[in-house]
């Protein structure tokens, strides 16, 4: 008997492209068994592209969909050196909030929430998103405080976000120890009902099913090997799969965003620090809300399959291992184990690292570059996930009109010769 | 990398040490423009491979030493007196 080798089965009715994705769909579908349609298309190699991304992860993707939703701009490449989301787009821990420290980070991260909430309907894709609200946890006096100062700034930037007390932190997560025998007491806690998790797979296939319908290129396993620049302008890009012509690169990647600048000649303040996460295995609902302990270089989410989700903060050198380590894994169950005594049972499935480019302030570096046609949207440290469609819309802007948009001119490539920093040190991470 | 072989105390656990980073050289602060300046402080190569960078025995013998690591690999390769940095 014949087999088909691709999951196809020959002789099934083809379906138009790109197919609308409903319930009636999945109904019919189900009943005649009619093909799926792929959700985006593997093109040939052109020789030239009007603009080439670096990066097939949420912040290049979005990027081309809304160069081609929102300037007409089509003749676009996305370029990997892996499969999609194969970097920090996968590796993340999926958790999105905008309560920052900085009123340029407030606006820029409130923007990209508002964006995701929109997202599935925009896409066509079901990207899971569940706000359902961020908790931030103070173990001291001066972490309280600074709580009071992100709550300020986000109040002022019309975003939702308040300091409540151990009985309200036990009324919202009833499994955490708020009690004052604790090694590190509970005592307060920023609270940010917007906050929450979405399926970070979804978000990197909903841009890339967009983008490919409007027609954009996206090629997998296509790995960048040298930026030609002459008198100052980009030419175009050495690829493993062939040379592309072009004007416009931006370099969204993540991990690697210092090599491919350099590449075009191009410095960056960034060093790149391993972030290692885990997930358990699942257990029922019990966890409803975000929990983040800064002091305990931890955080922790409950997926809508039930696993628990483990993040920290980076490895203490710099690296481009993405190993995981013992250490870690200890050190986290510890940490757990003092915010949530009741898990001790259960048990950790994998654990896995990603790389994060972090910059001396902790915010981004985005924008035009000293290379003509050379843009940046990097340094994403550990919360570039959450910054995607904002990024990729204002990216988009940045390529379409050369200008930059209002919205990121605070995370110019320039402010480190200004000495203007962004310093998001208090509200961008765990543990620094 | 798991074992940081110290160059006064021999191999010891990662975990003693606290990593300074990438060695750079630091320009004459009389006579550096601020270009130059900004480059020592915020820009670093990062390279994917062998680096040499400074650590500090902070738990050991709080010395720093100069480690050449394959940043992808995290393997070390050569040991020594850090420079400059630390010393004196």
């Amino acid at each position: 008997m014949l087999a088909s080798t691709n999951g196809h089965r020959p002789g099934a009715r083809r379906a138009a492209y790109p197919a609308r994705y409903s319930a009636f769909g999945l109904l019919r579908r189900g009943l005649t068994h009619a093909e799926w349609p792929p959700a985006w298309r593997a093109h040939p190699l052109k020789g030239s592209y009007d603009v080439v991304i670096v990066g097939g992860g949420v912040h290049g993707l979005a990027a081309a969909y809304y160069l081609a939703a929102n300037h007409g701009i089509t003749d676009v490449a996305v370029l990997d050196k892996g499969y999609m989301g194969s970097g920090g787009s996968g590796r993340n821990t999926a958790i999105l909030r905008s309560n920052y420290l900085t009123p340029e980070g407030v606006r820029f991260y409130d923007r990209s929430i508002q964006l995701y909430r929109r997202l599935a309907a925009d896409l066509d894709f079901n990207v899971m998103f569940s706000q359902r609200g961020h908790l931030t946890l103070a173990h001291s006096d001066s972490s309280l405080r600074t709580m009071r100062w992100r709550a300020e700034v986000n109040k002022a930037q019309g975003v939702d976000s308040e300091v409540i007390g151990p009985a309200e932190i036990k009324r919202l997560a009833p499994f955490l120890d708020v009690g004052a025998g604790a090694r590190y007491p509970i005592v307060g806690a920023l609270w940010h009902p917007p906050g929450g998790i979405i399926r970070h797979d979804a978000v990197v296939w909903g841009y890339a099913r967009g983008a490919d319908a409007l027609g954009v290129h996206i090629h997998q396993n296509t790995e960048v090997t040298g930026i030609d620049v002459a008198d100052g302008r980009i030419r175009g890009v050495r690829t493993s799969r062939g040379d592309i012509a072009t004007s416009v690169v931006l370099n969204a990647t993540a991990g690697w965003s210092t090599l491919i600048s350099a590449m075009a000649g191009v410095a960056m303040p960034i060093q790149t620090f391993p972030l290692q996460a885990a997930v358990t295995e699942p257990v029922k609902p019990f966890l409803s809300t975000v929990i983040v302990s800064g002091t305990l270089h931890v955080y922790i989410s409950q997926t809508d399959r039930g696993e628990l989700v483990f993040g920290a903060s980076v490895d203490p050198f710099t690296s481009y291992s993405m190993r995981g380590s013992l250490e870690f894994i200890e050190g986290l169950a510890g940490h757990v184990l003092e915010l949530m005594p009741a898990l001790t049972k259960v048990r950790v499935l994998r654990q896995w690292a990603g790389l994060c480019d972090m910059t001396p302030d902790f915010s981004p570096v985005m924008g035009h570059t000293q290379v003509e046609g050379f843009l940046v949207d990097a340094g994403w440290g550990t919360y570039g996930f959450k910054a995607g469609p904002v990024s990729g819309e204002a990216m988009a802007q940045c390529i379409a009109s050369g200008q930059v948009p209002e919205i990121i001119a605070a995370f110019s490539p320039e402010r480190f010769a200004s000495g203007a920093l962004v310093g998001e040190k208090g509200a961008a991470a765990v543990g620094h | 990398m798991i074992l940081l072989p110290c160059a006064w105390c021999g191999p010891r656990d990662a975990s003693e040490f606290q990593h300074v980073g990438e060695v750079v050289a630091r320009p004459d602060p009389a006579a550096a423009t601020a270009a130059q300046w900004r480059g020592y402080l915020y820009l670093r190569a990062n390279p994917c491979g062998w680096t040499t960078e400074t650590w500090y025995h902070r738990m050991g013998c709080r010395r720093y030493i100069s480690v050449e690591r394959h940043t992808e690999t995290n393997e070390v390769r050569a040991v020594s007196a850090a420079g400059a940095i630390g010393e004196g």
